[in-house]
């Protein structure tokens, strides 16, 4: 039962906070919906901690999603043992720099006066589920090898099965707790998204590519 | 032709005092606010001097404005990918220490401070981070070029001057310098716009005021770094870039703008320009030293019949072009031709022009006669020492207003020469007619209009000096929203306190 308020009932929970509540304060508070840089305060230690953290995320992240949306190519891509080898290290080596990275993001925010001016309780407790998050990301990567494998025969059935609104918890609840717990602090994460300043997330300018350079608005008329 | 109108500024800088009674209007305004303490929409600036923040017009340092690049016209910062590239970390922008922590005084202590042997003090206290901290630049620091070896040496508008152009500068440094006075210049190629990868900044259609939108700002921090004039400030409090808004909730009630309406030395002249925006890359882009001559060709004769026409067909109101036949803009700009454009290389084309300050005469006294260097030199009467002999050298002020271009600078001069001579003639009548009709032949200019320029930079009215047209909101506002209702309002779009809840 308690396997099942985890891993069925929790994940909606998650994403339905996280699209009304991400829409509610889209459409109240549009000013809080930005990344709320703090770089003109304090610049080396972000770049150092920014750059590896935001790339290494992002790169850890889309493999996640291209597993997901392509098991059958991705089985096809790791049946060769050199090209598992190259990823599982890969995976390992970004692991180590998002930590790294998001480690120092952390320091940052403790030893920088002014920084720490501008952080929030809610950018603490963000900050601690990613932090927790990444460390049992890498300690199942660690000690469970081949998760680029047994990923598409465990959490992906089951995030396959929550969407299809028929959720099959036996899938992962035979898991060790270390993954449990990634796999629920996906989830956290999710839930956190709308309290937090994750919301820059959804706000990443991609419409940048495509507009002109000049903007110009008028009053009436429509009109570049 | 595509006809604009845009709001415009005229700065006379023989007539700025350095009194900084307009950064204290604005600040009074806008930016007391936490999270804005150090942001100067308006500021004055010493030159030669560094300025603010710190060395802005460097921008091999801080990558502002456009380049030219295969005769295609490039953000000098990065191009559209390279903005999201850079989007987790900006190499380019300024940190608070380029301008400066924002301090106040524990005050409190001076009466709390328990009784002792000492006198309490009131140390400085950091207004982010609240702790005690050492003052190690404030606003201003440079004014007046204190500390000149550090401030006024590395101005980078020396960088063009000789060696010996440069010594001279240094010996006289605390006789030469003049005050320049900088708001936004709502650019008409603005470089804050292009550069915003939220697409929050833009400009009005209707007067081309440059604005940003607080609930698009997204914080990504590049208009700060793209503009070359670094007048987007970050608000490190709420998380988004602010700049000068031209106070255009008092212009559109038909008041100038504070730091206007405020200036003691009267330098400021604001005023209606009409432009042809078709031909706004043609200027920018045009060749370093043709780029003056290129903006004011953009900007049309508004008493021209085919230009009122066009501007009509355009949707301009009535008022709007009847404003620009007023405009003291229109007459320094385009008419007389003194107004000149702050560092036009960087092809933004700002729309604040500079009257350039008459060179401060180069004198010695001299067997007890006072000997004004060079003054024989162009036939005039010792008045005004030559041009070649200027205490600042004319490069100087070239690499300010020309992009390098020292004739149209000259010829600025000329006739502000020109006008002094022939003011001087009628109202002390010792100069001479020859010499009158020689400095009015060299600064290719008239009688008529000597004494126009003369009437508008010495005794305009209040109403000479700001012609602000209606600014037509009833356009933006709805029919059924009562008038008298939207009026006390005007402006106002965001009904939220400017303050992050999440």
């Amino acid at each position: 039962m308690f396997d099942y308020l985890l891993f069925a009932v929790f994940p909606y929970v998650a994403v339905v906070l996280a699209v009304l509540v991400g829409i509610y304060r889209y459409v109240t508070d549009r000013f809080s919906y930005s990344s709320f840089s703090s770089q003109f305060l304090e610049n080396r230690m972000l770049f150092w901690g920014s750059v590896p953290w935001h790339y290494g995320i992002l790169i850890i992240l889309l493999a996640h999603l291209l597993a997901f949306l392509f098991p059958k190519s991705w089985t096809a891509l790791i049946s060769v043992p050199v090209r598992l080898y190259v990823l599982e290290v890969a995976g390992l080596a970004l692991a180590v720099v998002t930590i790294a990275g998001l480690a120092l993001l952390i320091l940052r925010r403790l030893l920088n006066p002014r920084v720490f001016v501008v952080t929030s309780g809610m950018d603490w407790v963000l900050l601690a589920a990613l932090l927790v998050q990444v460390v049992l990301g890498f300690l199942v990567a660690l000690l469970y090898r081949w998760g680029s494998d047994w990923y598409l025969y465990t959490a992906v059935p089951w995030l396959v099965s929550l969407l299809k609104l028929k959720p099959q918890i036996q899938y992962v609840t035979a898991l060790p707790w270390l993954v449990k717990l990634h796999m629920l602090g996906a989830f956290l994460l999710i839930g956190l998204f709308p309290f937090t300043r994750l919301v820059h997330l959804v706000s990443f300018p991609i419409s940048y590519l495509w507009r002109p350079l000049q903007v110009v608005i008028w009053n009436r008329r429509s009109r570049i | 032709m595509d006809v604009r109108a845009q709001v415009s500024m005229v700065f006379h800088l023989d007539k700025c005092i350095g009194c900084h009674t307009c950064s204290v209007a604005c600040k009074n305004i806008w930016t007391d606010r936490k999270g804005t303490e150090y942001m100067w929409w308006n500021n004055v600036e010493t030159k030669p001097g560094t300025g603010y923040p710190t060395l802005w017009e460097d921008q091999e340092k801080y990558k502002g404005g456009f380049e030219k690049s295969k005769d295609k016209l490039r953000l000098k910062l990065q191009g559209k990918l390279g903005a999201l590239a850079n989007i987790f970390f900006n190499p380019y922008l300024p940190t608070v220490d380029d301008y400066y922590e924002p301090w106040t005084y524990e005050y409190g202590n001076l009466f709390n401070a328990p009784e002792g042997n000492d006198q309490p003090t009131a140390r400085a206290i950091s207004m982010i981070s609240g702790k005690h901290m050492e003052m190690k630049a404030g606003p201003n620091w440079d004014d007046d070029l204190g500390g000149s070896p550090v401030y006024a040496e590395n101005d980078p508008n020396l960088r063009g001057l000789t060696k010996e152009e440069r010594q001279e500068l240094d010996e006289l440094k605390r006789m030469v310098f003049f005050y320049l006075p900088r708001i936004c210049n709502h650019c008409l190629n603005a470089a804050c716009v292009a550069a915003c990868p939220a697409g929050a900044i833009y400009k009005r259609g209707e007067d081309g005021i440059v604005l940003i939108s607080q609930e698009k700002c997204r914080a990504w921090r590049m208009c700060i770094s793209g503009c070359p004039y670094k007048k987007p400030y970050f608000n490190w409090s709420t998380g988004k870039s602010e700049k000068c808004i031209l106070c255009y909730p008092r212009l559109e009630s038909g008041q100038a703008p504070a730091c206007f309406h405020a200036c003691v030395g009267r330098i400021r002249y604001l005023g209606i320009l009409l432009y042809d925006a078709g031909r706004l890359k043609e200027a920018a882009s045009a060749p370093d030293d043709k780029l003056v001559d290129a903006q004011r060709d953009m900007i049309l004769d508004p008493f021209d019949p085919e230009v009122i026409a066009a501007a009509q067909a355009c949707g301009l109101a009535d008022q709007m072009i009847d404003a620009a036949q007023k405009s003291p803009a229109y007459k320094f700009v385009k008419k007389w031709k003194l107004a000149l454009p702050l560092h036009p290389e960087f092809r933004t084309l700002p729309m604040l022009f500079y009257v350039p300050p008459m060179l401060p005469v180069l004198a010695r006294v001299k067997d007890k006669l006072y000997e004004v260097a060079g003054a024989d030199r162009d036939g005039l009467t010792s008045l005004l020492s030559s041009l070649e002999q200027a205490r600042i050298p004319l490069r100087y002020m070239a690499s300010l207003f020309t992009a390098g271009n020292e004739e149209i600078v000259a010829a600025v001069y000329r006739k502000l020469i020109a006008v002094r001579v022939c003011m001087r003639a009628q109202r002390v009548k010792d100069v001479p007619e020859a010499e009158v009709q020689q400095a009015l032949a060299q600064g290719k200019t008239s009688l008529e209009e000597a004494e126009a320029i003369f009437r508008l930079t010495a005794l305009p009215t209040f109403e000479e000096r700001f012609v602000i047209p209606p600014m037509a909101r009833e356009m933006a506002i709805e029919q059924t929203l009562d008038p008298f209702t939207h009026k006390p309002e005007a402006g106002f779009g965001s009904r939220q306190p400017p303050e992050r809840k999440w």
